[in-house]
């Protein structure tokens, strides 16, 4: 008879692009060239970063300014793996949510004791701390940093296979599964959210974001809640670094815990995008790529007009380039809202 | 005595970080505003006083006084024309727009004035040290330190003893309810702002004067006046100086015991701060 | 006339709170609106002093339209509100707090601080504690000081006996009555009914939104108030 539903026509269709679209993807390296690829590896993870950043404020409320923290954890967490323990650098990935997971539970403890834009800041300074408790790190490089050793980068799980598949040589291979697992990750991370948001934890999620206290005297366990928002996001977020890390094989304090890498382009993103909307950093990354490439020979040009770009969004704007579309269009690719449906009622309002 | 000699040393630094961040703490206590671009400002404005020497042969203390009314009216203009507009119960859009702003101003003044290191000469100042008998202080950081102080009191003086400051106090607690008493909260903000510049420029000429700077030190001066308001409690000027000068000390005895541990120090005294007093040391009542 | 509503509508997003009320002061005048909770009754109060804002011609202040002003310039104009709820400043003194209200708009007449202090002594005593360290009763009268200092025209209250004692009330409402000496107008929205229609001329009832009945208060039944307060038939 009666049932609630998400589903809808533009997120039907929208499913079988992406589907399209990602088998068409993991083909992409038999005719693409190395650069195309390390273009769309770049695309792919900040569009990965910038997910879970909308996740985290957009959805949950959680403005974190320090999400570098674990990008660079994630990252070091890899490199220790393969440094210290000898292991793939495929298979210490995971070492990488592992270690935000670990940084992320003292540091949700000491900023969920803040509000608003005190949250902000702690979770900057947390990130702050780790980058210059990491550079105390001696045996990874202190301060300058270190390299993935020769044994590792040429033993990368499945570049042997990729070699012999698409015959380019062993820094091109490791591109091209760097791009792969990017794509995985991306479908994972982005399909995981999706889901997340049509289930009953998405609908709590808006409720707490739109309402802390209605949400309370419903039953929702707020606290909870952030926990493990906050949580998902750092672990997501820590592959995501380990990830980016392995392609570089090249890591630095600086580097890793970088603001403007992975914070403030993840913003801009968002916001450019859309915030509050799966579709808005798919927009966003677009975006801000093309921008990127457009002004790249411009250093401080580029970066100039990204933040005026930022601002002007902000004023005149506020639900971001896709905010836009999907007000005049009233287009929803990825429906979380419910309907219910069912035979018409007759009569009636 | 070097730990006394250690300890005077951070007090007078925390007088510099409390000039960074009386003006932030003014704006965040009147209008919870979170300015990204704080730090940039306070950059942005020892490059003005900078050129006031070089281009106007002034003094530097002549080239800040000229530079005051020029940054009241950038803080006017910019609370007026951008960050009135996107005020309201949402953090996300101001920290956006002062994120903006700030990345938009380092890569501005990188096109204008090179990413060369620069720095206000400060003539005999410079170097000059005072024997206080126990210890030997610096000059400069004892003016730096002096100012920081005058600055608070003067600004204390307008918050508890003026209309204007009333008005403030009854905004920060209710901006509908000070409506209705004739005040118009978008003006304050901006009056509010531009005042917080006034502030922003004393902090860049000792900032300038005391050691180099490029256009990209921003973001680590805003974050040591955010963690001084934060320390202080909303709403505290003294509590700004307090957080200013734990802060301070915090870092000279961090790089007493290892240079490299230096800013690593101040952010631990932050956390252990926040960790014991989640709302600071000197919060209002109401927030 | 002093002040006039014409046709008043006002909507909170989808939901409609006013349908077209119509209402007039004359100066001097003390008008109650009386009506259930949900009536309507603050939310003309805020759309009065702009704190809601309409269409222009919605509210006429000696014929000029303000409807679509922001509160600062309504209270310029001499129309002074004594908030539901009291909110008073809580980071200002009891002298602040009636400083504050006299600071933007100086216009002649019998109200300043000595004055306000004359009139609620208690207050003299407290004058440099906290807005908020007093008793409701205390609260609720440097609200109304507040609001005296700038010498209004008009003076709104909005619910000024919520959650106080009779006693307290009472003690309020003796000062009603200097108040209009001094030459205010003043509108009373209450919900206790009596006192309401001792101090007024005229009296507006409110249900839902709409206003439901004019009367001089002198004139008007126990019925007729039972009627247009609860909608049914006398």
């Amino acid at each position: 008879m009666y049932r609630l539903t998400t589903r809808t026509r533009a997120g039907t269709a929208t499913a079988m692009v992406v589907a399209v679209l990602v088998v068409a993807g993991l083909a992409l390296p038999a005719i693409a060239s190395r650069g195309v690829i390390q273009d769309l590896f770049f695309i792919l993870t900040m569009l990965t970063l910038a997910q879970i950043w909308n996740l985290l404020a957009g959805y949950g409320g959680l403005v974190s300014v320090g999400q570098q923290a674990f990008v660079g954890i994630g990252a070091y967490a890899m490199f220790a793996g393969v440094i210290l323990l000898g292991w793939n650098p495929v298979w210490a990935i995971p070492l990488g949510g592992l270690a935000a997971l670990a940084l992320a539970v003292p540091t949700a403890y000491f900023a969920f004791r803040l509000q608003g834009a005190y949250f902000a800041i702690g979770t900057w300074v947390i990130a702050e701390v780790t980058r210059l408790l990491v550079a105390q790190w001696k045996t990874l490089g202190g301060g300058t940093g270190t390299s993935l050793p020769r044994e590792a980068t040429s033993n990368i799980l499945g570049t042997d296979m990729i070699r012999a598949l698409f015959s380019v040589r062993e820094a091109a291979a490791r591109d091209i599964l760097a791009y792969w697992l990017a794509l995985v990750l991306v479908v994972a991370v982005t399909g995981g959210i999706y889901w997340l948001l049509r289930s009953r934890l998405g609908l709590a999620l808006s409720a707490v974001r739109d309402n802390g206290e209605a949400a309370r005297s419903v039953g929702v366990d707020t606290g909870r809640m952030k926990w493990a928002v906050f949580l998902i996001a750092a672990v997501a977020t820590g592959l995501t670094g380990a990830l980016i890390f392995l392609q570089t094989a090249r890591i630095s304090p600086d580097a890793a815990f970088a603001v403007t890498d992975w914070t403030a382009y993840v913003i801009f993103i968002v916001v450019i995008g859309g915030i509050g909307t799966i579709e808005g950093p798919i927009l966003g990354v677009i975006v801000f790529f093309l921008l990127r490439s457009a002004l790249a020979d411009y250093g401080s040009w580029y970066l100039m007009t990204l933040g005026l770009i930022a601002i002007a969004v902000m004023l005149f704007a506020p639900k971001g380039l896709w905010g836009l579309i999907s007000a005049r269009s009233g287009l929803h690719l990825f429906p979380v809202r419910r309907k219910l449906v069912g035979p018409k009622i007759e009569g009636g309002i | 005595m070097i730990w006394l000699d250690t300890l005077v040393q951070g007090i007078l630094l925390g007088g510099l970080y409390a000039l960074f961040a009386a003006g932030l703490s003014l704006v965040f206590g009147i209008m919870r505003l979170v300015n990204l671009a704080h730090g940039d400002l306070i950059v942005f404005a020892a490059y003005l006083v900078l050129m006031g020497v070089t281009l106007l042969g002034l003094s530097p203390w002549v080239a800040a006084l000229v530079a005051m009314p020029l940054m009241f009216f950038i803080g006017w203009l910019l609370q007026t024309a951008v960050l009135n507009r996107v005020l309201g119960k949402d953090i996300l859009p101001p920290l956006l727009v002062t994120f903006g702003l700030s990345v938009a101003l380092q890569n501005g003044l990188l096109e204008a004035f090179s990413a060369d290191s620069r720095r206000i000469p400060a003539g005999p100042l410079e170097g000059a040290s005072l024997d206080l008998g126990l210890v030997t202080v610096g000059v400069m950081p004892l003016l730096t330190f002096a100012s920081a102080v005058l600055a608070i009191v003067a600004l204390n003086g307008l918050f508890y003893h003026t209309a204007l400051g009333r008005a403030f106090r009854a905004t920060s607690d209710d901006a509908v309810t000070a409506g209705l008493m004739g005040i118009e909260p978008k003006r304050i903000f901006a009056v509010a702002t531009g005042i917080a510049m006034v502030v922003v420029t004393i902090a860049a000429l000792y900032l300038g004067m005391r050691s180099n700077f490029d256009p990209a030190i921003g973001p680590a001066r805003l974050i040591y006046a955010f963690e001084a308001v934060i320390i202080g409690g909303l709403g505290s000027l003294w509590g700004t100086l307090a957080g200013g000068v734990i802060i301070g000390v915090a870092q000279t005895f961090g790089a007493a015991v290892n240079p490299e541990w230096q800013i690593l120090a101040g952010h631990i005294a932050f956390l252990v701060v926040m960790l014991l007093k989640p709302r600071g040391l000197f919060p209002r009542a109401v927030d | 006339m002093l002040l006039q509503t014409h046709g008043l509508t006002a909507n909170y997003g989808q939901f409609r709170a006013l349908f077209g009320v119509d209402i007039a002061v004359a100066a001097g005048e003390c008008v109650a609106i009386i009506g259930a909770n949900g009536a309507g009754k603050s939310t003309l109060m805020r759309s009065i002093t702009g704190v809601i804002r309409n269409e222009p011609g919605m509210v006429l202040h000696r014929g000029a339209p303000i409807g679509a002003l922001s509160s600062a310039e309504v209270m310029k104009r001499g129309i002074a509100m004594v908030p539901e709820g009291r909110r008073l400043f809580p980071s200002l003194t009891v002298e602040e707090n009636l400083q504050i209200g006299g600071q933007v708009r100086k216009a002649p007449g019998p109200w300043d601080l000595d004055a306000i202090y004359d009139l609620f002594p208690i207050l003299r005593e407290r004058r440099r504690n906290p807005g908020t360290a007093l008793s409701g009763g205390q609260q609720q009268m440097v609200a109304i000081g507040r609001a005296l200092m700038s010498n209004p025209e008009l003076l709104l209250c909005d619910e000024i006996s919520l959650g106080l004692a009779p006693v307290v009330i009472r003690d309020i409402y003796t000062a009603l009555p200097r108040i209009r000496a001094g030459g205010a107008a003043i509108v009373l929205v209450e919900q206790d009914i009596g006192k309401a229609l001792a101090v007024a001329d005229r009296v507006y009832c409110m249900m839902e939104g709409r206003v439901t009945l004019v009367a001089n208060a002198a004139e008007v039944s126990r019925q007729q108030i039972h009627a247009a307060y609860f909608g049914e038939a006398a």
